[in-house]
């Protein structure tokens, strides 16, 4: 069982109460009838996939309703962060430096 | 490699069983290779094998960062079924089944197919209207499928539970009888004691760590643990892996990796003759020759690389298999693992030539990879070969996600496709 803190609770609880919503800072275009074959591909479907820390949207599904992100290693499952929708993307290096 | 026979046997039980050799060598590599195919589960080796054996192409690698069949060939639960609905995949499928009905006379080797038939379970209205939309579907494509009443799922698998009154009860039924279970561990040793014996190479415990392709784009070997491996073609069936692997060539795929667990039971005597899903509590259960109970569970929600998952989907799954089957609520549970598997968007899978030269993949086969072991290895390895997919693969390409051609299976498979 995951321990996921949420942000905007400010609380560390079970996984049960969180959704998974897929990879964090993809970005809809903002011209979608402008977009080639290519583009629709690489926003609707490619995804990184990672294996080590990757950059992921939850949502308290069972508490306040949000949707925040997180930044999640995918081989050990330890969340690094988590932070609130629209904040920037964390250093990555900062994240790890404090896990060694 | 000796041809195992009722000879063969009974020669060898008269001398101890001491003259039995190796059933594969344990191959060092070589410094060129005309193929070289990363991963050594059923897909993989089964495409070596076919590669050598129906299109004479036996200077070829099999690479596993393990053992053989040691990651989803050895961790799921066993399945064999074809009554998928659309047309293309219930030729992928039906064709792996064909093939697995001759696999142990094909391979010489026993992977215990067993067509015990799969029974998919309807507990409301949307099931029966669907289900039978299926069976429909199935039959125009030649894929048997079959419905059964309540009373008819009875006597088919006498533990299941249908009364009346349950909170989900069981309105009926979809049944393959063709479908079934095989060994999966033999499915994989069959394989590859067929390919080591027509001179394919089985490298194990050597991870492949990148591609690397020429200054023309197309590729050149594989990086690994022992060192540059240079080859003419190289095939990737890495399952989980693949999006790692195929990102070192540059080619991104519509992947994502998510565990997915599956548990036994202590092991019993024979009571469960069949294999039952029932899509809408979420539970597959089949019975092992071992006698444990075979349970499937379902697919965490976040990707993962740890071949572990969550326990609140073991909870989920147990109580879905003790409402179908109040029978076994006094069992204990053995063990519990699982596997990471590649999930493409449209839950179908991708069998393809990619934008490199000499580069193919065999991939996305999400939860459900196991059963198309045969089929899914037979037409990658033409593909391989000759450059071109076979007709059952050509919807299967990676392409189709920028045309927009896709095999919408997500909502139409079942709990385990």
């Amino acid at each position: 069982m995951l321990l996921i803190h949420c942000p905007y609770c400010e609380e560390t609880l079970p996984e049960a109460e969180f959704t998974y919503a897929g990879q964090a800072h993809v970005i809809r275009p903002e011209d979608p009838s402008g977009q080639s074959d290519d583009q629709w591909q690489e926003f609707l479907f490619i995804r990184a996939n990672p294996k080590g820390p990757h950059y992921e949207r939850w949502r308290h599904f069972h508490g306040c309703g949000r949707f925040f992100n997180a930044v999640r290693d995918t081989v050990s499952d330890k969340f690094l962060t988590t932070y609130k929708a629209g904040a920037p993307r964390p250093d990555l290096s900062s994240l790890t430096e404090g896990l060694k | 490699m000796t041809h195992f026979s009722a000879f063969s046997l009974l020669k060898n039980a008269l001398t101890g069983h001491k003259a039995w050799t190796e059933q594969w060598p344990d191959s060092q590599p070589k410094k060129e290779y005309d193929v070289i195919i990363v991963g050594a589960g059923g897909h993989g080796l089964g495409a070596a094998y076919y590669l050598a054996k129906q299109h004479g192409i036996t200077n070829v690698a099999v690479i596993d960062k393990g053992w053989l069949g040691g990651g989803n060939t050895g961790r799921n639960t066993t399945i064999i079924r074809s009554n998928y609905l659309y047309d293309e995949s219930a030729k992928l499928y039906d064709h792996a089944v064909d093939l697995w009905e001759n696999l142990s006379q094909d391979l010489n080797y026993n992977v215990m197919y067993s067509r015990r038939g799969v029974l998919m379970l309807a507990h409301n209205v949307h099931d029966v209207q669907s289900f039978k939309r299926h069976i429909h579907a199935n039959r125009l494509n030649g894929v048997d499928n079959r419905w059964l009443t309540t009373q008819e799922c009875k006597d088919y698998c006498p533990p299941l539970n249908i009364a009346q009154n349950a909170r989900y009860p069981v309105m009926g039924g979809a049944l393959q009888e063709r479908a079934g279970t095989a060994r999966h561990d033999a499915v994989a040793w069959g394989y590859a004691r067929g390919a080591a014996m027509r001179g394919v190479d089985i490298i194990q415990n050597c991870p492949v760590t990148a591609i690397r392709r020429n200054a023309d784009g197309s590729v050149a070997g594989v990086e690994t643990a022992k060192g540059f491996i240079k080859a003419k073609k190289v095939a990737v069936s890495a399952a989980g892996h693949t999006s790692v692997v195929m990102e070192t060539a540059g080619v991104r795929l519509p992947l994502e990796s998510y565990p997915l667990q599956a548990l036994v039971s202590e092991p019993i005597k024979p009571i469960f003759p069949c294999v039952v899903m029932s899509n809408a509590v979420h539970a597959y259960i089949s019975q092992s020759d071992k006698g444990e109970l075979v349970i499937g569970s379902g697919t965490d929600q976040y990707t993962s690389y740890s071949q572990r998952g969550g326990l609140p989907l073991i909870e989920h799954t147990v109580a879905a298999i003790t409402e179908v089957f109040p029978i076994f609520n006094r069992m204990r549970m053995l063990r519990k693992w699982g596997g990471i598997v590649d999930v493409t968007p449209d839950r179908s899978a991708i069998i393809s030539k990619t934008p490199v030269e000499g580069l193919y993949v065999n991939c996305g086969w999400g939860t459900g990879g196991f059963k198309a072991t045969p089929g899914a290895a037979h037409t990658f390895a033409w593909t391989v070969a000759k450059n071109e997919p076979h007709p059952i693969n050509a919807p299967f390409t990676m392409e189709r996600f920028r045309t927009g051609r896709l095999i919408d299976e997500a909502a139409a498979a079942a709990v385990a496709h």
